[in-house]
């Protein structure tokens, strides 16, 4: 191959070019010049933020073109900040660049491996350390200990296990009851059937006694959407359907894919999307995932109404509501 | 008494009571090459700095808690909201403290600049063959700083929890859960119970400033003694070799420019600061699991993540009444576990394909290692086809397409388009080597047509300089590894599947359009 | 509730009865007989409906049918009501400029007259929700700020994303930005579920917390940009780039800057 043949010579370093500033004390001095009058600007900057600090009330706004109304406040301290800090270092590069010395020095690397000898003399004794230890020979040590370390790694796992309670029941289950009254979110008023039109939506939450007892983590569970269509638009099997109230469809709001509340209502397709990863539901279909990552339908709740028309929960979730686990089926 | 003096006088105080006259000395003179892409890694150090010291400032006022509040500060259209302390102390710095909104700013797009720079750093240490050896283990300390960014980066952003935020953490809890067996139950241990519960926030607040900047510090500081104590690698040119670093001495040429390029970095940092929204939590609202806003991202770094998840194929199994939920294991676990460990080990698997364990100080040009130079183009375009599919839905709104075309798009984009890019770029660079093969045998084609005497027209050609005919072949071009399936005896070999797995990546590596060598050039100039 | 619900019954019927009463007699004269609007009313309602169906035929009936019923290609308007007559060609979304996967925003075709004649048409063939007053409308009035932002998030953000900028839905539809709506429009959009939106009917979002949201909205609109360039209020993805262009930008070439020899 061509690396038997004569490589092309390396004609070496090339010779150092001088620069301006290293013949013409003239240019020296106006390199010097600009050095101190970019550190001068540094300064200007900390006096901008400083006014700006002390003077400019925050609630005034100016007009700069391309980025729109700023505050006036932020701005000055911003900039002044950023002129302060940039042109100290702008001063520093063009001190370096055109008044320290720039002859560039060759400074000999050696390889890393040692002296064959001393290389070998380190081996040996590594090995006759071994040796030493009899970690070799002894093997019932080796394994007692091998056995030992492995296990007391344990003990921070262990120590760790307080982190929090064992996934319980809870895990599956939701505030969602026989008789539940849906409540809109806010306002925790009851709904009517006849309240919901077709093609409207609601988002809904289970009725709580005191709503200042909803938590986050409630929230996260009962997350509903309810959505009425005409009856005649669904395609459901007939336990489905059953599921529904005069074309009212309640789903979980909990993306089973991610937890995401999936809530993009399409009135014309009947589509849902969720807008983290674009699972797509088809709510004529029970929320069958028609497009994106989700693997199953939304969970349906089963809705009725009582003696005055106002809708409750049949029936709790059938199924655990939210993102897959391990023994969400169990 | 001059600035020099008073200089020396702390020299030797400094020795005096520490004997390091030596070290320090050799210190002092140490040469360090100079050339832009070698300020990569500096951006990202300086970054870090400015993370550390901003986020500081960030720490004297935030209140990790997710306490339930309601708002009284004086963004108004959030007045008697409900919300976590977390949040209400996130909106105390932005509204109430001076500066405080400047400050929040710094420190996100300097998390921003961080990893982009990281990310740019390692992009310069790959394609120039940075990581061999002996630098093997600082390439993995590197991979190790990346990953532990991208951790660190969303931990940070999930600190205020916004509305934006908590949706990020729903979906992490959601990639916890998918662990087989043992999903849920590191589930309830990482959140104290069901999610989102009031633990989280203060946990991760912990883990964000004390215990991932200490590792970082820590990964930091090796990261650094490596390079010092290895020197710097340089590009090939004249008078450079693998025994030498030819450069500036630290001071006070490189100390200057270093030192002053923190401060560029800063200012730059606080310019965006102070002109660029960004992470308005304010407009986001507070969490609660259930709302969302459309075009809800993670932030960059994260966003091919997200992408890929996006594109997931919606697949899971049951068995047994157990589930395993591929659509997000694939995604979210084990394809960045496959990227990252064979980012990792890359070193070792193409000094085991070349069989090439010398020491390299000498950095390559991309084109003269095609195949290396392939792999990194292809792994590029993976990452940005799953970035692209990130932000698909903004990307469809502003370009008037629909997020389902982007979809399959990316899906069909992610599995036929990386190949393509490595097909593409190695012929790229045989091309580009051929290049410069026709440059160093013919010269440069100066644009000057000259009319023979026999009515002919040629355009002149004008030799290139020594020192760039020099840059041009100094490249070492190693032939394919020589592994016959039998040894010298005509017995078959242990592991001759290896072997042949072997010897074709060797032969893919080694192929090569061949170098000028002097002789070439003489056999020319005998014509 | 109930005394909106009064308000949206006398009160505002007022000054849209003054439009009415306006183009029906078309003149300066109008303005100093409005005093016996209530007397002239059905008259005025029969020769506005009749201008209406005239606009109608000339311009919607092509694709609607001749008495509003639909065709295939689009949908029945029997029933919808003036306020959704009101936003639909109100913002210029119809008449519709080509038969895309969605009507855009754009600048109306109609004038105001033209709209109000077309709204008491379609109107007139069934009843349905009516275009809220201007007494209804008194949002800086009646809404809160911060109930609006909650449940604009809760039931808005989904689509239209968090700061009201739009987003996208499915097979190239999108959620459109509700930035530089008339509040009367913004109304009218809920009430009526236009295009792919669901409609937000008055019991499960009361007209009181329609306004905090349309206060919100524009609350949101007005708001300045507190922390510089506000790249598109759509999130990290704007901020990602600017972070790889200006800042790793600007970086880069201070670097290459740095580490060119001076001359």
């Amino acid at each position: 191959m061509s690396n038997q043949l004569e490589p092309i010579k390396d004609p070496g370093l090339p010779a150092h070019v001088h620069r301006k500033t290293d013949t013409d004390p003239k240019a020296a001095d106006r390199a010097e010049r600009q050095v101190a009058a970019m550190f001068g600007i540094s300064a200007l900057g900390t006096v901008l933020l400083v006014v700006s600090y002390v003077f400019i009330p925050d609630d005034i706004f100016v007009f700069i073109p391309v980025m729109g109304n700023q505050n006036a406040h932020q701005l000055g301290l911003g900039m002044g900040m950023a002129i302060s800090l940039f042109f100290i270092g702008l001063g520093a590069i063009h001190w370096a660049k055109t008044l320290m010395p720039d002859h560039e020095v060759v400074m000999q690397r050696h390889e890393f491996r040692s002296a064959e000898e001393d290389r070998k003399d380190f081996v040996a004794t590594v090995k006759e350390g071994a040796a030493n230890s009899g970690l070799g020979r002894r093997s019932l040590i080796k394994r007692s200990l091998g056995a030992a370390l492995g296990l007391s790694a344990l003990s921070p796992v262990l120590l760790l296990r307080d982190l929090g309670p064992l996934p319980g029941p809870e895990q599956k289950m939701t505030n969602w009851k026989s008789g539940t009254y849906l409540v809109t979110d806010p306002g925790d008023r009851r709904i009517k059937a006849s309240d919901l039109e077709v093609g409207s939506v609601a988002q809904v939450m289970p009725e709580f006694a005191n709503p200042k007892d909803r938590h986050l983590d409630d929230i996260a569970k009962d997350a509903l959407l309810l959505i009425r269509l005409r009856p005649s638009e669904f395609n459901l099997d007939p336990d489905r359907l059953a599921m529904t109230h005069e074309g009212i469809i309640a789903f979980s709001k909990i993306c089973s894919h991610m937890g995401c509340a999936v809530a993009l209502y399409e009135q014309t397709t009947k589509h849902l999307l969720c807008p983290c990863h674009q699972s797509t539901f088809d709510v004529t279909r029970a929320a069958k995932v028609i497009f994106g990552p989700a693997a199953r339908p939304l969970p349906q709740l089963d809705i009725t109404v009582d003696g005055e028309g106002y809708l409750i929960a049949r029936k709790p979730f059938s199924e655990p509501v939210g993102p897959s686990f391990w023994g969400r089926e169990k | 008494m001059t600035v020099e003096a008073k200089l020396g006088q702390v020299a030797n105080y400094v020795d005096e009571r520490t004997g390091a006259a030596a070290f320090l000395k050799k210190s002092l003179k140490k040469v360090f090459p100079d050339h832009w892409s070698f300020l990569l890694g500096e951006v990202a150090l300086y970054s870090f700095v400015i993370l550390l010291l901003s986020g500081t400032f960030l720490t004297f006022w935030f209140d990790p808690s997710m306490r339930e509040v309601v708002y009284e500060g004086s963004y108004q259209p959030l007045e008697g909201v409900k919300m976590s302390a977390a949040y209400a102390s996130a909106l105390h710095i932005s509204f109430e403290v001076r500066g405080g909104l400047l400050m929040r700013q710094i420190h996100h797009w300097a998390a921003l600049i961080f990893m982009a720079a990281i990310v740019a750093h390692l992009l310069r240490v790959f394609f120039t063959g940075a990581f061999r050896k002996p630098r093997e283990g600082n390439w993995i300390i590197g991979i190790g700083l990346l990953t532990l960014g991208i951790v660190e980066g969303f931990l940070g952003y999930s600190l205020p929890d916004d509305l934006l935020s908590g949706t990020g953490i729903r979906i992490a809890e959601a990639i916890i859960q998918a662990f087989p067996v043992v999903g849920s139950y590191l589930s309830y241990f990482a959140f104290g119970g069901v999610f989102p519960g009031e633990v989280f926030i203060p946990r991760i607040y912990i883990v964000h400033v004390l215990l991932l900047p200490g590792a970082f510090l820590a990964l930091i500081t090796v990261h650094l003694m490596l390079v010092w104590y290895q020197k710097h690698t340089q590009y090939p040119g004249p008078g450079r070799t693998e025994k030498n670093v030819v450069g500036y001495p630290l001071m006070p040429m490189y100390m200057a420019k270093a030192g002053g390029f923190f401060f560029i970095v800063f200012g730059v940092t606080a310019f965006l600061g102070a002109v660029a929204s960004i992470n308005p939590i304010w407009l986001y609202g507070p969490y609660t699991p259930g709302q969302i806003s459309a075009g809800s991202q993670p932030d960059w770094y994260m966003g091919w993540l997200d992408g890929l998840v996006r594109m997931a194929p919606p697949i899971e199994t049951y068995f047994f009444g157990y589930t395993i939920s591929w659509n997000i294991l694939i995604p979210g676990l084990i394809i960045p576990g496959i990227l990252f460990t064979g980012m990792a080990l890359y070193p070792f698997i193409e000094s085991w394909i070349t069989g090439d364990k010398r020491e390299h100080h000498l950095l390559d040009r991309p084109r003269n290692a095609p195949n290396r130079t392939a792999l990194g183009a292809m792994s590029l375009t993976f990452m940005l086809v799953t970035l692209i599919n990130g932000g698909n839905d903004l990307i469809a709104t502003h370009f008037d397409l629909s997020i389902n075309q982007i979809m399959w798009g990316t899906r069909i984009g992610v599995l036929v388009l990386p190949p393509l890019a490595f097909i593409i770029t190695k012929r790229l660079c045989l091309s580009l080597q051929r290049a410069d093969r026709e440059l160093v045998l013919h010269g440069r084609e100066t644009g000057r047509l000259l009319r023979m005497p026999s009515g002919e027209f040629v355009e002149v050609h004008e030799p290139i300089s020594p020192e760039k005919a020099y840059i041009l072949t100094s490249h070492e071009q190693l032939p394919a590894l020589d592994l016959p399936a039998v040894d010298a005896r005509g017995v078959k070999r242990a592991g001759a599947l290896k072997n042949k797995l072997r010897s074709r990546l060797s032969k893919a590596n080694a192929e090569s359009v061949p170098k000028v060598s002097a002789d070439d050039l003489k056999q020319i100039e005998n014509h | 509730m109930k005394r909106l619900s009064r308000f949206r019954r006398h009160k505002a019927a007022a000054p849209l009865l003054l439009i009415f009463a306006l183009i029906g007699i078309g003149g300066t004269f109008s303005v100093a007989s409005a005093t016996t609007a209530n007397e002239t009313t059905a008259v005025e309602r029969s020769t506005l409906i009749e201008e209406g169906r005239q606009i109608f035929l000339k311009g919607c009936s092509s694709c609607h049918g001749l008495n509003a019923e639909g065709v295939s290609i689009a949908p029945s308007l029997i029933g919808v009501g003036a306020a959704s007559v009101d936003f639909q060609v109100g913002t210029g979304r119809m008449p519709m400029a080509d038969m895309s996967t969605q009507a855009i925003r754009k600048a109306p075709v109609y004038t105001e007259e033209e709209v109000a004649a077309l709204a008491a048409y379609v109107a007139s063939l069934a009843p349905g929700p009516e275009i809220p007053g201007m007494e209804a409308l008194n949002f800086e009035r009646d809404g809160s700020t911060a109930e609006g932002g909650e449940l604009f998030r809760n039931n808005c953000a989904m689509c239209h994303n968090f700061a009201g900028q739009g987003g996208a839905l499915t097979q190239g539809k999108y959620a459109p930005t509700v930035m530089g709506v008339l509040p009367k429009h913004i109304y009218e959009a809920m009430i009526t579920g236009p295009q792919a939106m669901p409609v937000f009917n008055d019991k499960t979002i009361t007209p009181e917390e329609k306004l905090s949201i349309i206060k919100w909205i524009k609350s949101a609109e007005a708001e300045p940009n507190l922390g510089g360039a506000s790249l598109g209020r759509v999130g990290p993805v704007t901020e990602g780039l600017l972070a790889w262009t200006l800042g790793l930008g600007l970086l880069i070439g201070v670097a290459v800057w740095l580490a060119t020899k001076a001359k």
